[in-house]
């Protein structure tokens, strides 16, 4: 059977073609931040008469108002993202595109005040601070400190990548994609606990002479169907949200596409190796 | 094949099949899911506004003004017809709304952070009466004329000074202002010591009626300001409804296919297993209140693509036993005993991650870490109750009889 374990350099490279670009995109260009953190209004609107992106641009930036961008989102709806308006600033702007542009019904409008903004991000990061300190305890606790931190580090990978891409594309990002983020790692680790769980039974009726990255082969593959299987089971329910579930969550679908994908690949051809190299590593130091 | 469990074993799967269909397809007009499930504000449309209360002069922000700040907008809302609203204090200064399912909530909070501060004034810009002496203001139509206006009613205190002011200015003018704006500006004809007035020059009933409710709520002691607002059209949140409900039966019957032609007959049994899940979680929402939200529904339908995944390593841990060569029965039964605890320990991490998500999301996330937690505890329930008893039920059974229909 192929050897995931000692061909592993070739994942971890497989691994950094994508994260590195992401990290060096996210020095460069950043996130897209929605408004949830820089603060701002989105009105969706639908006209009834047919209208360019163009138009409505024209008539909210005459009011004296910045639009950062406006976006199409099904027949006749747009999606404008602005500065911050006030009740006053709202009314002028719907006020203006009936004017100009006919019927006008306002199907969604958020705005958030940049105080909120900035404490959704402490929130998300320290989130993601405790739920990996929990896990790394609970792994520890149930299995051993090394397994703990190969599945931190893999976790951390899909966090990456996911982050990394969104910053790659400048897919925006809002209050959602936190949520999915989190989720992601809580379905990594599960991913990977059911690979380690299967390592530790096999350690427990290891055969004398039977090398550690053999062991660990094997476990991987007898656990292979169920790591596809799951993730394909989780993917058939994200693509159908992607192609059926409207704009509101589109964000979170794609984030959570790319994170489940990433930790199903982690969770095969990173966290074991990890763990093997840092077992080989603390055995070389011992002796 | 023994009749007996054979019975029992197609009854279940019977039973399953009308619960499931009863709970989220519903018979006729009883719909459980649709009227039992509160719905969030993004799937019934509605708005969701955080006020920052800042002090006015006097009126520093402490426990007592934010006190009747917030019960001069429960009544404010209250008066204006809104249903089960959501009022809360949040930290020390700041005020969190919703309101769902109303035509018109744009106004609605308009009406909300009014200061509805009235005053009448002498034409030297000194206070005669003000909010404070009114004891009820309602709407009504002038017989005569037809038009909207509001009639006020002083209390004692009220009616006594209001009455010493035109009795001793007949003539001159009585300025009438709301939030510092001049509404009207009559010239005092006769004494008015019956402590009633009326403020004329709305152009409907309903204009009336909102500052009657205003007047009647008092005056806010405080200063409110939008500190964030998400508003949800009815027509959007329908159309967010339909579309997830239609991509989550989507998702659910691939999940079905594949396990079926996958797994084969433990497929088909966890398939049915996978229906009491959902029926399970619909249910424990619906007895916990739980709000149904857009991220909610998504989570719900994710979770059962996590629910399959405890089925999943149950089966291909009987594929293994029986390759062993052991019998159905206890390949069935070891094949259960180890994976539990694999199921348990990969549960329990996502668990942890839901937990975290509850305490530090807002509204429609923690509709989101709310159905997933619901969820993976009923996934592990069902997987190691319900799929393992069936699968013994159909193992006694001998309704399939031949290993390979295991998977094996």
């Amino acid at each position: 059977m192929f050897h995931i374990i000692k061909n592993r350099k070739y994942w971890y490279i497989i691994s950094l073609l994508i994260i590195v670009p992401g990290i060096i995109s996210l020095f460069i260009q950043g996130l897209n931040w929605g408004i949830d953190f820089t603060g701002g209004t989105i009105l969706e609107v639908k006209f009834t008469k047919s209208v360019v992106s163009q138009d409505i641009r024209n008539v909210i930036t005459q009011e004296g108002i910045k639009v950062s961008s406006i976006q199409l989102t099904g027949e006749g709806n747009y999606l404008i993202r602005t500065e911050e308006l006030d009740t006053a600033k709202r009314d002028a702007v719907v006020k203006a595109l009936e004017n100009e542009l006919g019927q006008v019904e306002v199907l969604r409008e958020d705005r958030i005040g940049s105080v909120v903004s900035r404490e959704l991000l402490q929130k998300a990061f320290l989130a993601l601070l405790i739920a990996s300190v929990l896990m790394l305890l609970y792994i520890t606790f149930r299995f051993e400190f090394y397994f703990g931190v190969a599945a931190i580090i893999a976790l951390l990978h899909d966090v990456f990548v996911t982050i990394g891409l969104f910053s790659i594309f400048q897919w925006e990002v809002d209050s959602s994609f936190v949520a999915a983020i989190l989720t992601i790692i809580g379905y990594s680790i599960n991913d990977t606990i059911v690979i380690f769980d299967r390592i530790r039974e096999n350690l427990k009726k290891r055969e004398k002479g039977e090398a550690l990255e053999d062991l660990i082969n094997k476990s991987l593959w007898q656990t292979m169907a169920r790591s596809i299987n799951t993730v394909l089971t989780v993917i058939f329910v994200l693509v159908s949200l992607l192609l059926f579930g409207g704009s509101s969550i589109k964000i979170f679908v794609t984030a959570m596409l790319i994170g489940v994908t990433s930790g199903a690949y982690s969770s095969i051809f990173n966290a074991s190796p990890i763990w093997f190299d840092l077992k080989r590593l603390s055995s070389k130091r011992k002796s | 094949m023994r009749l007996g469990k054979f019975t029992l074993f197609s009854g279940v799967l019977i039973l399953i099949l009308v619960i499931g269909w009863y709970m989220f397809l519903g018979f006729g007009s009883v719909q459980p899911l649709v009227k039992h499930t509160v719905l969030g504000l993004d799937l019934q449309g509605g708005v969701h506004v955080v006020f920052q209360a800042k002090e006015l002069p006097g009126s520093p922000v402490n426990d007592k003004t934010m006190q009747s700040t917030i019960s001069i907008i429960e009544t404010r809302v209250n008066e204006l017809g809104i249903s089960e609203p959501i009022i809360q204090k949040q930290g020390k200064d700041r005020i969190i709304v919703e309101i769902a399912g109303y035509k018109n909530p744009e106004e609605a909070v308009r009406t909300l952070i009014k200061p509805a501060v009235l005053e009448f004034k002498s034409p030297e810009g000194e206070v005669i009466v003000s909010g404070k002496d009114l004891k009820d203001a309602i709407e009504a139509k002038d017989p005569s004329t037809g038009l909207a206006e509001v009639n006020l009613t002083f209390n004692a205190e009220g009616a006594k000074k209001f009455g010493d002011f035109t009795t001793k200015n007949v003539g001159r003018n009585l300025g009438i202002y709301l939030d510092g704006k001049l509404l009207q500006n009559p010239v005092i004809q006769e004494p008015i010591t019956d402590g009633k007035a009326r403020i004329t020059g709305y152009k409907d009933l309903e204009e009336a009626h909102r500052i009657a409710v205003l007047l009647r709520s008092g005056a806010l002691p405080l200063k409110l300001e939008i500190l964030e607002k998400k508003v949800v059209g009815p027509t959007l949140g329908a159309d967010s409804l339909r579309r997830s409900v239609k991509a989550s039966i989507i998702g659910v019957i691939a999940i079905f296919v594949f396990m079926i032609l996958y797994y084969r007959f433990p497929g088909f049994i966890a398939d049915f297993a996978l229906i009491l899940y959902a029926t399970i979680v619909l249910g424990v929402m619906i007895a916990l209140k739980a709000t149904l939200t857009l991220p909610g529904i998504a989570g719900f339908v994710l979770s059962m693509g996590m629910a399959v995944d405890a089925n999943i390593l149950i089966f291909e841990r009987l594929k293994e036993e029986l390759r062993l060569g052991k019998t159905l029965r206890s390949a069935i039964d070891s094949g259960f005993k180890r994976a539990f605890l694999t199921v348990f320990d990969a549960n329990a991490t996502t668990l942890i991650a839901a937990v975290i998500l509850y305490f530090l999301g807002t509204g429609p996330i923690r509709g989101f870490a709310v159905t997933l937690s619901i969820g993976i505890i009923a996934s592990m329930f069902t997987a190691i109750t319900f799929t393992r008893w069936l699968l013994f039920l159909a193992a006694d059974s001998k309704v399939v009889k031949n290993p390979k229909l295991y998977g094996a």
